[in-house]
């Protein structure tokens, strides 16, 4: 047999090297010279050490998985996972003009969002396409931590000086200095309650999109009511050499109820459930951010400037392509890059940018861009899978949505 | 991982092959089913299917791959397993018994591996 890996995206353990190529077993020697020239998360030893099968990620070496995807995700889903993205960018903006910088270099209105809250936010190339989509956390008057994605997070940390030099503030790349856990599921609350040695002062009144600082054994941690599954969760930022700590402390309080470590490819479908995009899939510098369904993340009622302004209020052109969900008859899932066509013809309407058979609802679903005439939800089109024509049926994002219990 | 088994023929596309007289059992190995993944959806060709060596006959798609079952023996299917079409995931609980995927009849052997000779491609 053959693998083909099916995208290519940030988040895509379909990049791992495809059979027949063999991937050193970890712990070999050969791991160790492959390790050489990869970046290493703080926590790889204790992903080694519990399984996990890696993949090439933006340069590192990120658990794809540590068992298995549908168990990872379904733990998720029902009790609690526990995700390393320590591979990712944080951006400190700082200054006493870092509000009006970002209003400046994103698209969102930054200066608007109180400190302790977050926003979702894009990177406008000036032509109106996305450079990158981002969390931006206040977390102080004068201070924001701009999360970026892996790839990206040289342009973002390059376009960010260039944009924020006209302002009085410093942009600084803290990746390096800055680990990044996630805890996702139902219970990801009840675990962080009871870990030892935890101080959380404001955990109490802390809402969806809020972080607070906390304090994990003498050390500063910033907690972070944020993720990317769906589900409710946290995500802590901590210095590098605390991140085994707080990951084992977690799973240690978390393990017997459910808790479980996840990879990379439970996170890939479990966004997909929840309907968010992926840079890479949905989002490019060729897509408009009203195309992927974002033209509310965009203030143009902001006052001033921005980057991508003027492209933005041109806006892209009547028939550009525009994303939607699609769920399929049968097994077989669309995948990036599938075609999709009439039903009665073979005229190519749009194109697949992200698929799954998605484990939570048993059907396939899939993200893709099609013509605005064909995106009408109920529109029947057909998946064009590997030569096999499949009938699917448009449908409203996101395909999963959790029952809010409070 | 399992080791693979010794009274097994490998490909070098991780395939195994058990014979029978001129029966060729296939399946592919846990090398192959851990690396896909989670499998979801096998497909298989139909039972008199006249297949030939190195071409493709099947699919075995995982949550996050696609894998294709090619034929390791040219002639003719005479057996589909079922079993694996209707759970794919049996493909990782037991690839290498009860998730076989097709048997064909053929007249001559392709040179196969040992599973030493296996083994060694997937150190």
């Amino acid at each position: 047999m053959s693998v083909t890996p099916l995208d290519s995206g940030e988040l895509d353990p379909g990049r791992q090297a495809p059979l027949p190529s063999t991937q050193p077993a970890p712990g070999t020697p050969e791991a160790a010279d492959a390790a050489f020239d990869e970046l290493l998360s703080p926590l790889h030893e204790l992903h080694v050490e519990a399984g996990a099968l890696f993949t090439d990620f933006a340069g590192w070496q990120m658990p794809v998985r540590y068992s298995s995807d549908l168990a990872e995700h379904r733990a998720v889903r029902t009790a609690a996972g526990l995700f390393d993205l320590s591979h990712m960018g944080e951006i400190l903006v700082v200054g006493p003009e870092a509000a009006q910088a970002l209003d400046y270099a994103l698209a969102g209105k930054l200066s608007a969002i109180a400190e302790g809250q977050a926003k979702y936010s894009l990177l406008l190339a000036r032509h109106g396409g996305i450079l990158d989509d981002l969390v931006v956390y206040r977390t102080g008057d004068d201070r924001y931590l701009v999360v970026a994605n892996a790839s990206n997070r040289a342009v973002v940390a390059e376009e960010l000086r260039d944009r924020c030099s006209i302002f009085d503030c410093v942009v600084e790349d803290e990746s390096d200095d800055i680990a990044l856990i996630a805890l996702q599921g139902p219970i990801a609350e009840e675990i962080l309650r009871n870990v030892e040695g935890f101080d959380l002062p404001g955990l109490d009144g802390l809402k969806y999109y809020h972080s607070i600082a906390a304090d994990f054994r003498g050390h500063p941690v910033l907690v972070a009511r944020t993720g990317y599954t769906g589900e409710d969760g946290f995500e802590f930022y901590l210095a590098p050499e605390r991140a085994a700590d707080l990951w084992e402390a977690l799973i240690e309080t978390g393990g017997g109820s459910g808790l479980v470590p996840a990879g990379l490819a439970a996170r890939d479908t479990l966004r997909l459930e929840a309907g968010m995009p992926l840079y890479g899939h949905e989002l490019s510098t060729s897509i408009f951010p009203v195309q992927a369904g974002l033209g509310r993340v965009v203030a143009l009622s902001k006052e001033g400037d921005f980057v991508g302004r003027a492209a933005i209020e041109e806006g892209p052109a009547p028939d550009a392509r525009v994303l939607v969900g699609l769920i399929a008859e049968g097994k077989r899932a669309g995948r990036a890059g599938y075609p999709i066509v009439v039903p009665d013809g073979a005229q190519i309407v749009g194109e697949v940018t992200s698929g799954a058979l998605s484990p939570t609802l048993g059907v396939p679903i899939s993200m893709a861009y099609v013509d605005p005439q064909y995106a009408a939800i109920g529109t029947e089109l057909h998946l064009d899978v590997r030569g096999t024509r499949v009938p699917a049926s448009i449908v409203a994002l996101p395909f999963y949505k959790r029952e809010k219990t409070s | 991982m399992t080791e693979p088994a010794t009274d097994l023929k490998y490909t070098a596309d991780h395939e195994w092959i058990a014979v029978d007289g001129d029966i060729a059992t296939v399946g592919i190995t846990a090398y192959a089913a851990e690396k896909l993944g989670d499998v979801v959806y096998v497909d298989l060709p139909k039972v008199g299917s006249k297949v030939s060596g190195g071409t493709v006959v099947g699919e075995i798609e995982s949550t996050k791959s696609v894998g294709e079952l090619f034929a390791p023996v040219a002639g003719e299917v005479v057996e589909v397993n079922q079993a694996v079409i209707d759970q794919p995931d049996l493909v990782n609980a037991d690839p290498f018994g009860d998730a076989w995927m097709i048997k064909v009849r053929f007249t001559e052997l392709p040179p196969l591996l040992t599973a030493a000779e296996y083994a060694a491609l997937t150190v």
